[in-house]
């Protein structure tokens, strides 16, 4: 029942972004979201879209992989889509498309629905190339590395680390546990595939409460283990694993520097994403 | 060297200390010996080995390992860098989702530099015989591999005694001939002090001693085939005789003139002689 949940959705393959260090990838995602951001026309998501082949193609990872990720969003995206598209509510150069009762559709809000939809479709797209080539372990590490100034504000970045650390590791542990846990109860009559909705949440209190209950003594037994292993907190401690920025990550940097500098030009010079329409009757 | 002492150690788990979990235990261990502690649930035996490093503080008495007195605070650090400890539940001990993270934790946590760290992990894993495992993920190990690299987390501390608290009894057969292998193989070839909490008796063969628990007291301490050779001693303490020494016993209470013959391979000889001669 449980057994197609995968943590994370790493690809494991040798290559340029999957060599990258984890920090690089990280700050660069956030620079490729601003950029999807900050473009304003079409001209602009092209120009991103087209990074995001090429980010594809480096990274090895088929792009049937990367579509996946589409699918669990897909639902959001027309759904926002077809809201944007009714609820639309800015001025209008052209003679409405639709106006029936409350619904209006023009050229521009037409037009703000491709956008928007492709902003998304960008964004998710962008996000899922890091979780694809990047371990859940070095984004923790990542994670850990980028939240350092904090620890002036005392703030506990090391201990945050390893929490999320260790929940990683535990989720392979509590599956197999709730699969054991589901099998025993079916053994005893336990229903978990028809009936309603809350009849099937309800069903699922005997798994979830066994669970509980065992995650808790892990939890006990796994503080024994780090006490017996001489942990005591981040005071004093050193680490094996050391994050390097390489040749690469500076070639990124200067790569997405370079995306935005670019969007920006193409928002000065090609206009907004309406003047697309002129932009298309121009051309006939 | 005398590795750990307990005097007239008593500890309770209630505040009150009506009950006392271990009652009155005094034993010496000497550096490099291999000492099983056997005894039934609730024996106290747990508790002992827990007492070992700190985790718990004896309620009276006093426990010293390597002269350090496990109540004093400050030396709590020292004491579980001397002994360290490896559990019964593979799957709760390991903090890390790589092999190598796993063994590193420790002298991270000590505060080891980091070259010294990979020298360290190399030498762990070697000595459990691990190395090819180095960057996989402990979840899909087996139950035996997975309880080797939780040995080698704790050698990676280099402690002098190793305490194995219940480690085989989640394992299937082959998982805990693995583990009973490595840890042998320390003991002999590195000298190291191993406390060896277990309830199967076949284990406390490989020994250089044996202590019996019931209800928090040492009733019986001595060589294993000495212990063994007690067997009604040891069945008032509700334990069992190793399977062999069993059918060993039963051969002679048959009539057959075998001697006392404690694993499979001693028994077949004794059978194999006693054949001989008839």
């Amino acid at each position: 029942m449980l057994n197609d949940v995968t943590f994370g959705q790493y690809y494991p393959a040798k290559s340029f972004v999957h060599n990258m260090d984890p920090r690089a990838k990280i700050v660069l995602i956030i620079a490729f979201i601003v950029a999807i951001f900050l473009a304003r026309n079409f001209f602009g998501l092209a120009a991103v879209f087209l990074v995001l082949v090429f980010l594809v193609l480096l990274s090895r990872v088929p792009f049937g992989r990367v579509l996946r990720s589409i699918k669990m969003i897909l639902f959001v995206i027309v759904f926002t889509a077809i809201l944007n598209l009714f609820f639309y509510s800015g001025e209008s150069a052209y003679e409405p498309l639709v106006d029936w009762w409350i619904f209006t559709i023009t050229y521009e809000s037409v037009v703000n629905m491709v956008f928007l939809a492709l902003r998304l479709f960008l964004l998710v797209m962008g996000t899922s190339i890091l979780t694809l080539t990047t371990t859940p372990v070095a984004l923790t590490d990542g994670i850990e590395s980028l939240l350092t100034p904090l620890k002036w504000i005392r703030f506990p970045v090391h201990e945050l680390a390893l929490i999320m650390s260790i929940a990683l590791r535990f989720i392979p542990t509590l599956t197999d546990e709730t699969n054991r846990i589901i099998a025993a109860q079916k053994a005893r009559g336990a229903n978990f595939e028809t009936g309603g909705l809350i009849r099937r949440a309800k069903a699922m209190l005997p798994v979830l409460i066994p669970l509980l209950v065992s995650a808790f003594r892990r939890a006990e037994d796994l503080g024994d283990a780090m006490d017996a292993r001489c942990y005591s907190g981040a005071k004093g401690r050193t680490k094996y694993k050391k994050l390097r920025f390489t040749w690469r990550d500076l070639l990124g940097v200067l790569f997405f520097a370079a995306l935005i500098t670019g969007i920006v030009f193409l928002n000065m010079y090609l206009g907004t994403k309406f003047d697309i329409i002129a932009q298309i009757a121009s051309l006939f | 060297m005398e590795a750990v002492r307990f005097d007239n150690v008593k500890f309770s788990y209630e505040e009150d200390g009506a009950e006392f979990a271990v009652n009155g235990v005094s034993l010496s261990v000497e550096e490099g010996q291999f000492v099983a502690i056997l005894g039934r649930n609730g024996s106290g035996k747990s508790t002992l080995a827990k007492l070992v490093n700190a985790l718990l503080t004896p309620t009276e008495g006093k426990v010293t390992v390597f002269g350090m007195d496990t109540l004093d605070p400050k030396m709590t650090f020292e004491i579980r860098k001397s002994a360290g400890m490896v559990f019964q539940n593979p799957d709760n001990q390991t903090v890390a989702s790589v092999v190598e993270d796993d063994v590193a934790f420790g002298p991270e946590n000590i505060g080891v530099p980091r070259e010294e760290i990979g020298k360290r992990i190399e030498f762990a894993l070697d000595a459990v015989g691990m190395q090819a495992f180095r960057h996989a993920t402990p979840s899909r190990l087996s139950g035996g591999q997975k309880q080797r690299i939780a040995i080698a987390g704790v050698l990676a501390i280099l402690p002098k005694i190793m305490i194995l608290d219940e480690s085989t009894a989640m394992l299937d057969p082959r998982g805990r001939r693995e583990v009973m292998e490595v840890v042998k193989k320390l003991n002999k070839e590195r000298g190291m002090t191993v406390l060896l909490i277990t309830h199967f008796m076949d284990e406390a063969l490989q020994a250089d001693r044996a202590i019996v628990m019931h209800r928090g007291e040492a009733v019986m301490d001595g060589a294993p085939e000495e212990i063994f050779a007690r067997s009604d001693e040891l069945e008032s303490y509700n334990l069992t005789l190793p399977r062999a020494a069993a059918v060993c016993k039963q051969l002679q209470a048959a009539g057959m003139p075998v001697g006392n013959a404690f694993d499979a391979e001693e028994l077949a000889e004794e059978i194999c002689r006693s054949l001989q001669k008839g």
